[in-house]
């Protein structure tokens, strides 16, 4: 494995800390007991912009830590919110925002956001699940395709809107020109 | 919003807390692999017996953790409950034989198996809630990250740890005054507004946070760049202590329990402890 670079390390640390705490805010939707979790929003804006090292281990540090100081770490959806980052990471490892943000971009990373909650709640988490705790299995990927489909609509909707905000903060090539006269 | 009550360090004077951080971690991780693992009532019952008196020998009150434990039954209640919903017959599979003691409604009926099965579902959870509790209200964490490099984890990801760690009062705090500014000027993110006014809203929240973190991640990585973090292969800690007596009999006995709790839980080629047959 290459080393991570230094700003690497601090884009995980610090994004993990992002992760952890809008993980413990919570903001309700009509159904009960599910909350918009904005964490994997970020996480989504992290693993384009930092790659997915970066993605997977802001999903387990962070993930880890909210469960910690909750109820104990509950292992196979901490695992997945690591595998969520890293795919998103992989879908987007050459994406650049130097050159600026078009539909494509946006419909590439929003690929990648859908395969990665699809792969990660809908099965990585609940076979984990029955390896682990036994539970029935209609429960289990009932449970995982529901906390998948809210955050790929979290995602899809605040993560995109995130990049694209982003974008126009960076100052693009070629952008000065030449003052007639 | 008032500041979000976590479950941070909390120091006492105990056996527990004199413990080096590397023994705590790796007490920490086998006690968890060692409940993922087993589904035998007799080792669960063990495990949950040990881990209160540990609780007892920290120091650390029940109230100091109060909050914490509310959470936890929130959760154990809901899931419970989830189950039993989808399927009120799951014990009797696993457990081979049906023992009705009351009726519902329809497929709703109560099974000693089914009750059996909910019992150790919940114990699996809860044995594990005073150590993890534990590990994190004992452990200093301006420690943790000399612990995780002591077990082999790359001092880099540890590094990455102990910055979480460090920011997350810093991001907390930001988070508070870019929430307060913002519904000072009307964005509200409650449960008053439309789904999607609410997620949209939340980007006006979340843009300049992040913005921001970004700021502080050039900020941080020129620093530790210049002070040539990673530059040499190995990295020591100020933090590492010594390993002592207590700490590797404290090693010790979390192997065997996990040794044992293997053993008993895959003796008789089944994972589970069946007192019905």
């Amino acid at each position: 494995m290459k080393k991570l670079s230094v700003k690497t390390v601090v884009a995980i640390g610090i994004g993990a800390a992002l992760f952890f705490v809008l993980g413990k805010i919570s903001i309700p939707t009509p159904v009960p007991n599910t909350y918009i979790s904005l964490q994997y929003a970020i996480q989504a804006v992290f693993a384009t912009l930092f790659g997915p090292i970066a993605g997977l281990l802001i999903g387990f540090i962070g993930h880890t830590l909210i469960d910690a100081t909750s109820y104990g770490p509950w292992w196979s959806w901490i695992i997945a919110s690591a595998c969520a980052g890293l795919i998103i990471g992989l879908g987007t490892l050459t994406m650049n925002f130097n050159d600026g943000l078009d539909a494509k971009k946006l419909l590439r990373f929003n690929i990648a956001q859908i395969v990665a909650h699809l792969l990660s709640w809908g099965i990585i988490a609940p076979c984990l699940d029955i390896l682990i705790y036994s539970e029935p299995v209609e429960k289990l990927f009932a449970q995982g395709l529901m906390a998948g489909a809210a955050n790929i609509v979290t995602t899809g909707v605040v993560g995109t809107l995130l990049l694209v905000a982003y974008a126009e903060t960076i100052v693009k090539r070629g952008s000065l020109n030449k003052e007639e006269d | 919003m008032a500041r979000i009550a976590i479950l941070s360090y909390i120091k006492r004077d105990s056996l527990v807390h004199e413990l080096t951080g590397r023994t705590k971690l790796l007490f920490f991780i086998a006690w968890s692999v060692a409940a993922m693992v087993t589904y035998d009532t007799r080792v669960l019952t063990c495990m949950l017996l040990i881990s209160i008196v540990i609780f007892k020998i920290s120091k650390v009150r029940v109230r100091d953790i109060s909050f914490v434990l509310g959470l936890a039954a929130i959760f154990l209640i809901m899931n419970n409950l989830f189950v039993y919903l989808f399927s009120p017959e799951y014990g009797v599979g696993l457990y081979e034989s049906r023992t009705v003691l009351v009726t519902i409604a329809g497929p709703y009926t109560i099974t000693a198996q089914q009750l059996f099965y909910h019992l150790n579902m919940t114990m699996k959870v809860i044995c594990v809630v005073p150590v993890a509790l534990l590990f994190i209200a004992c452990t200093d964490p301006s420690e943790f990250a000399a612990s995780l490099a002591s077990i082999g984890v790359s001092y880099r990801i540890g590094y990455a740890v102990s910055l979480a760690l460090r920011y997350i009062p810093d991001v907390q705090r930001e988070y508070h005054n870019i929430s307060q500014a913002q519904q000072a000027r009307g964005i509200d993110l409650s449960g008053k507004d439309k789904l999607f006014t609410r997620m949209k809203n939340s980007v006006a929240i979340l843009l300049p946070l992040v913005l921001s973190s970004l700021n502080r991640i050039e900020t941080v990585s020129n620093a530790m760049e210049l002070r040539g973090f990673g530059r040499n292969k190995k990295r020591t800690w100020y933090t590492l202590r010594k390993m002592q007596k207590n700490d590797w009999i404290v090693v010790a006995f979390v192997v065997a329990i996990l040794i044992i709790d293997m053993v008993v839980t895959f003796w008789d080629g089944s994972r589970y402890f069946n007192p019905f047959v």
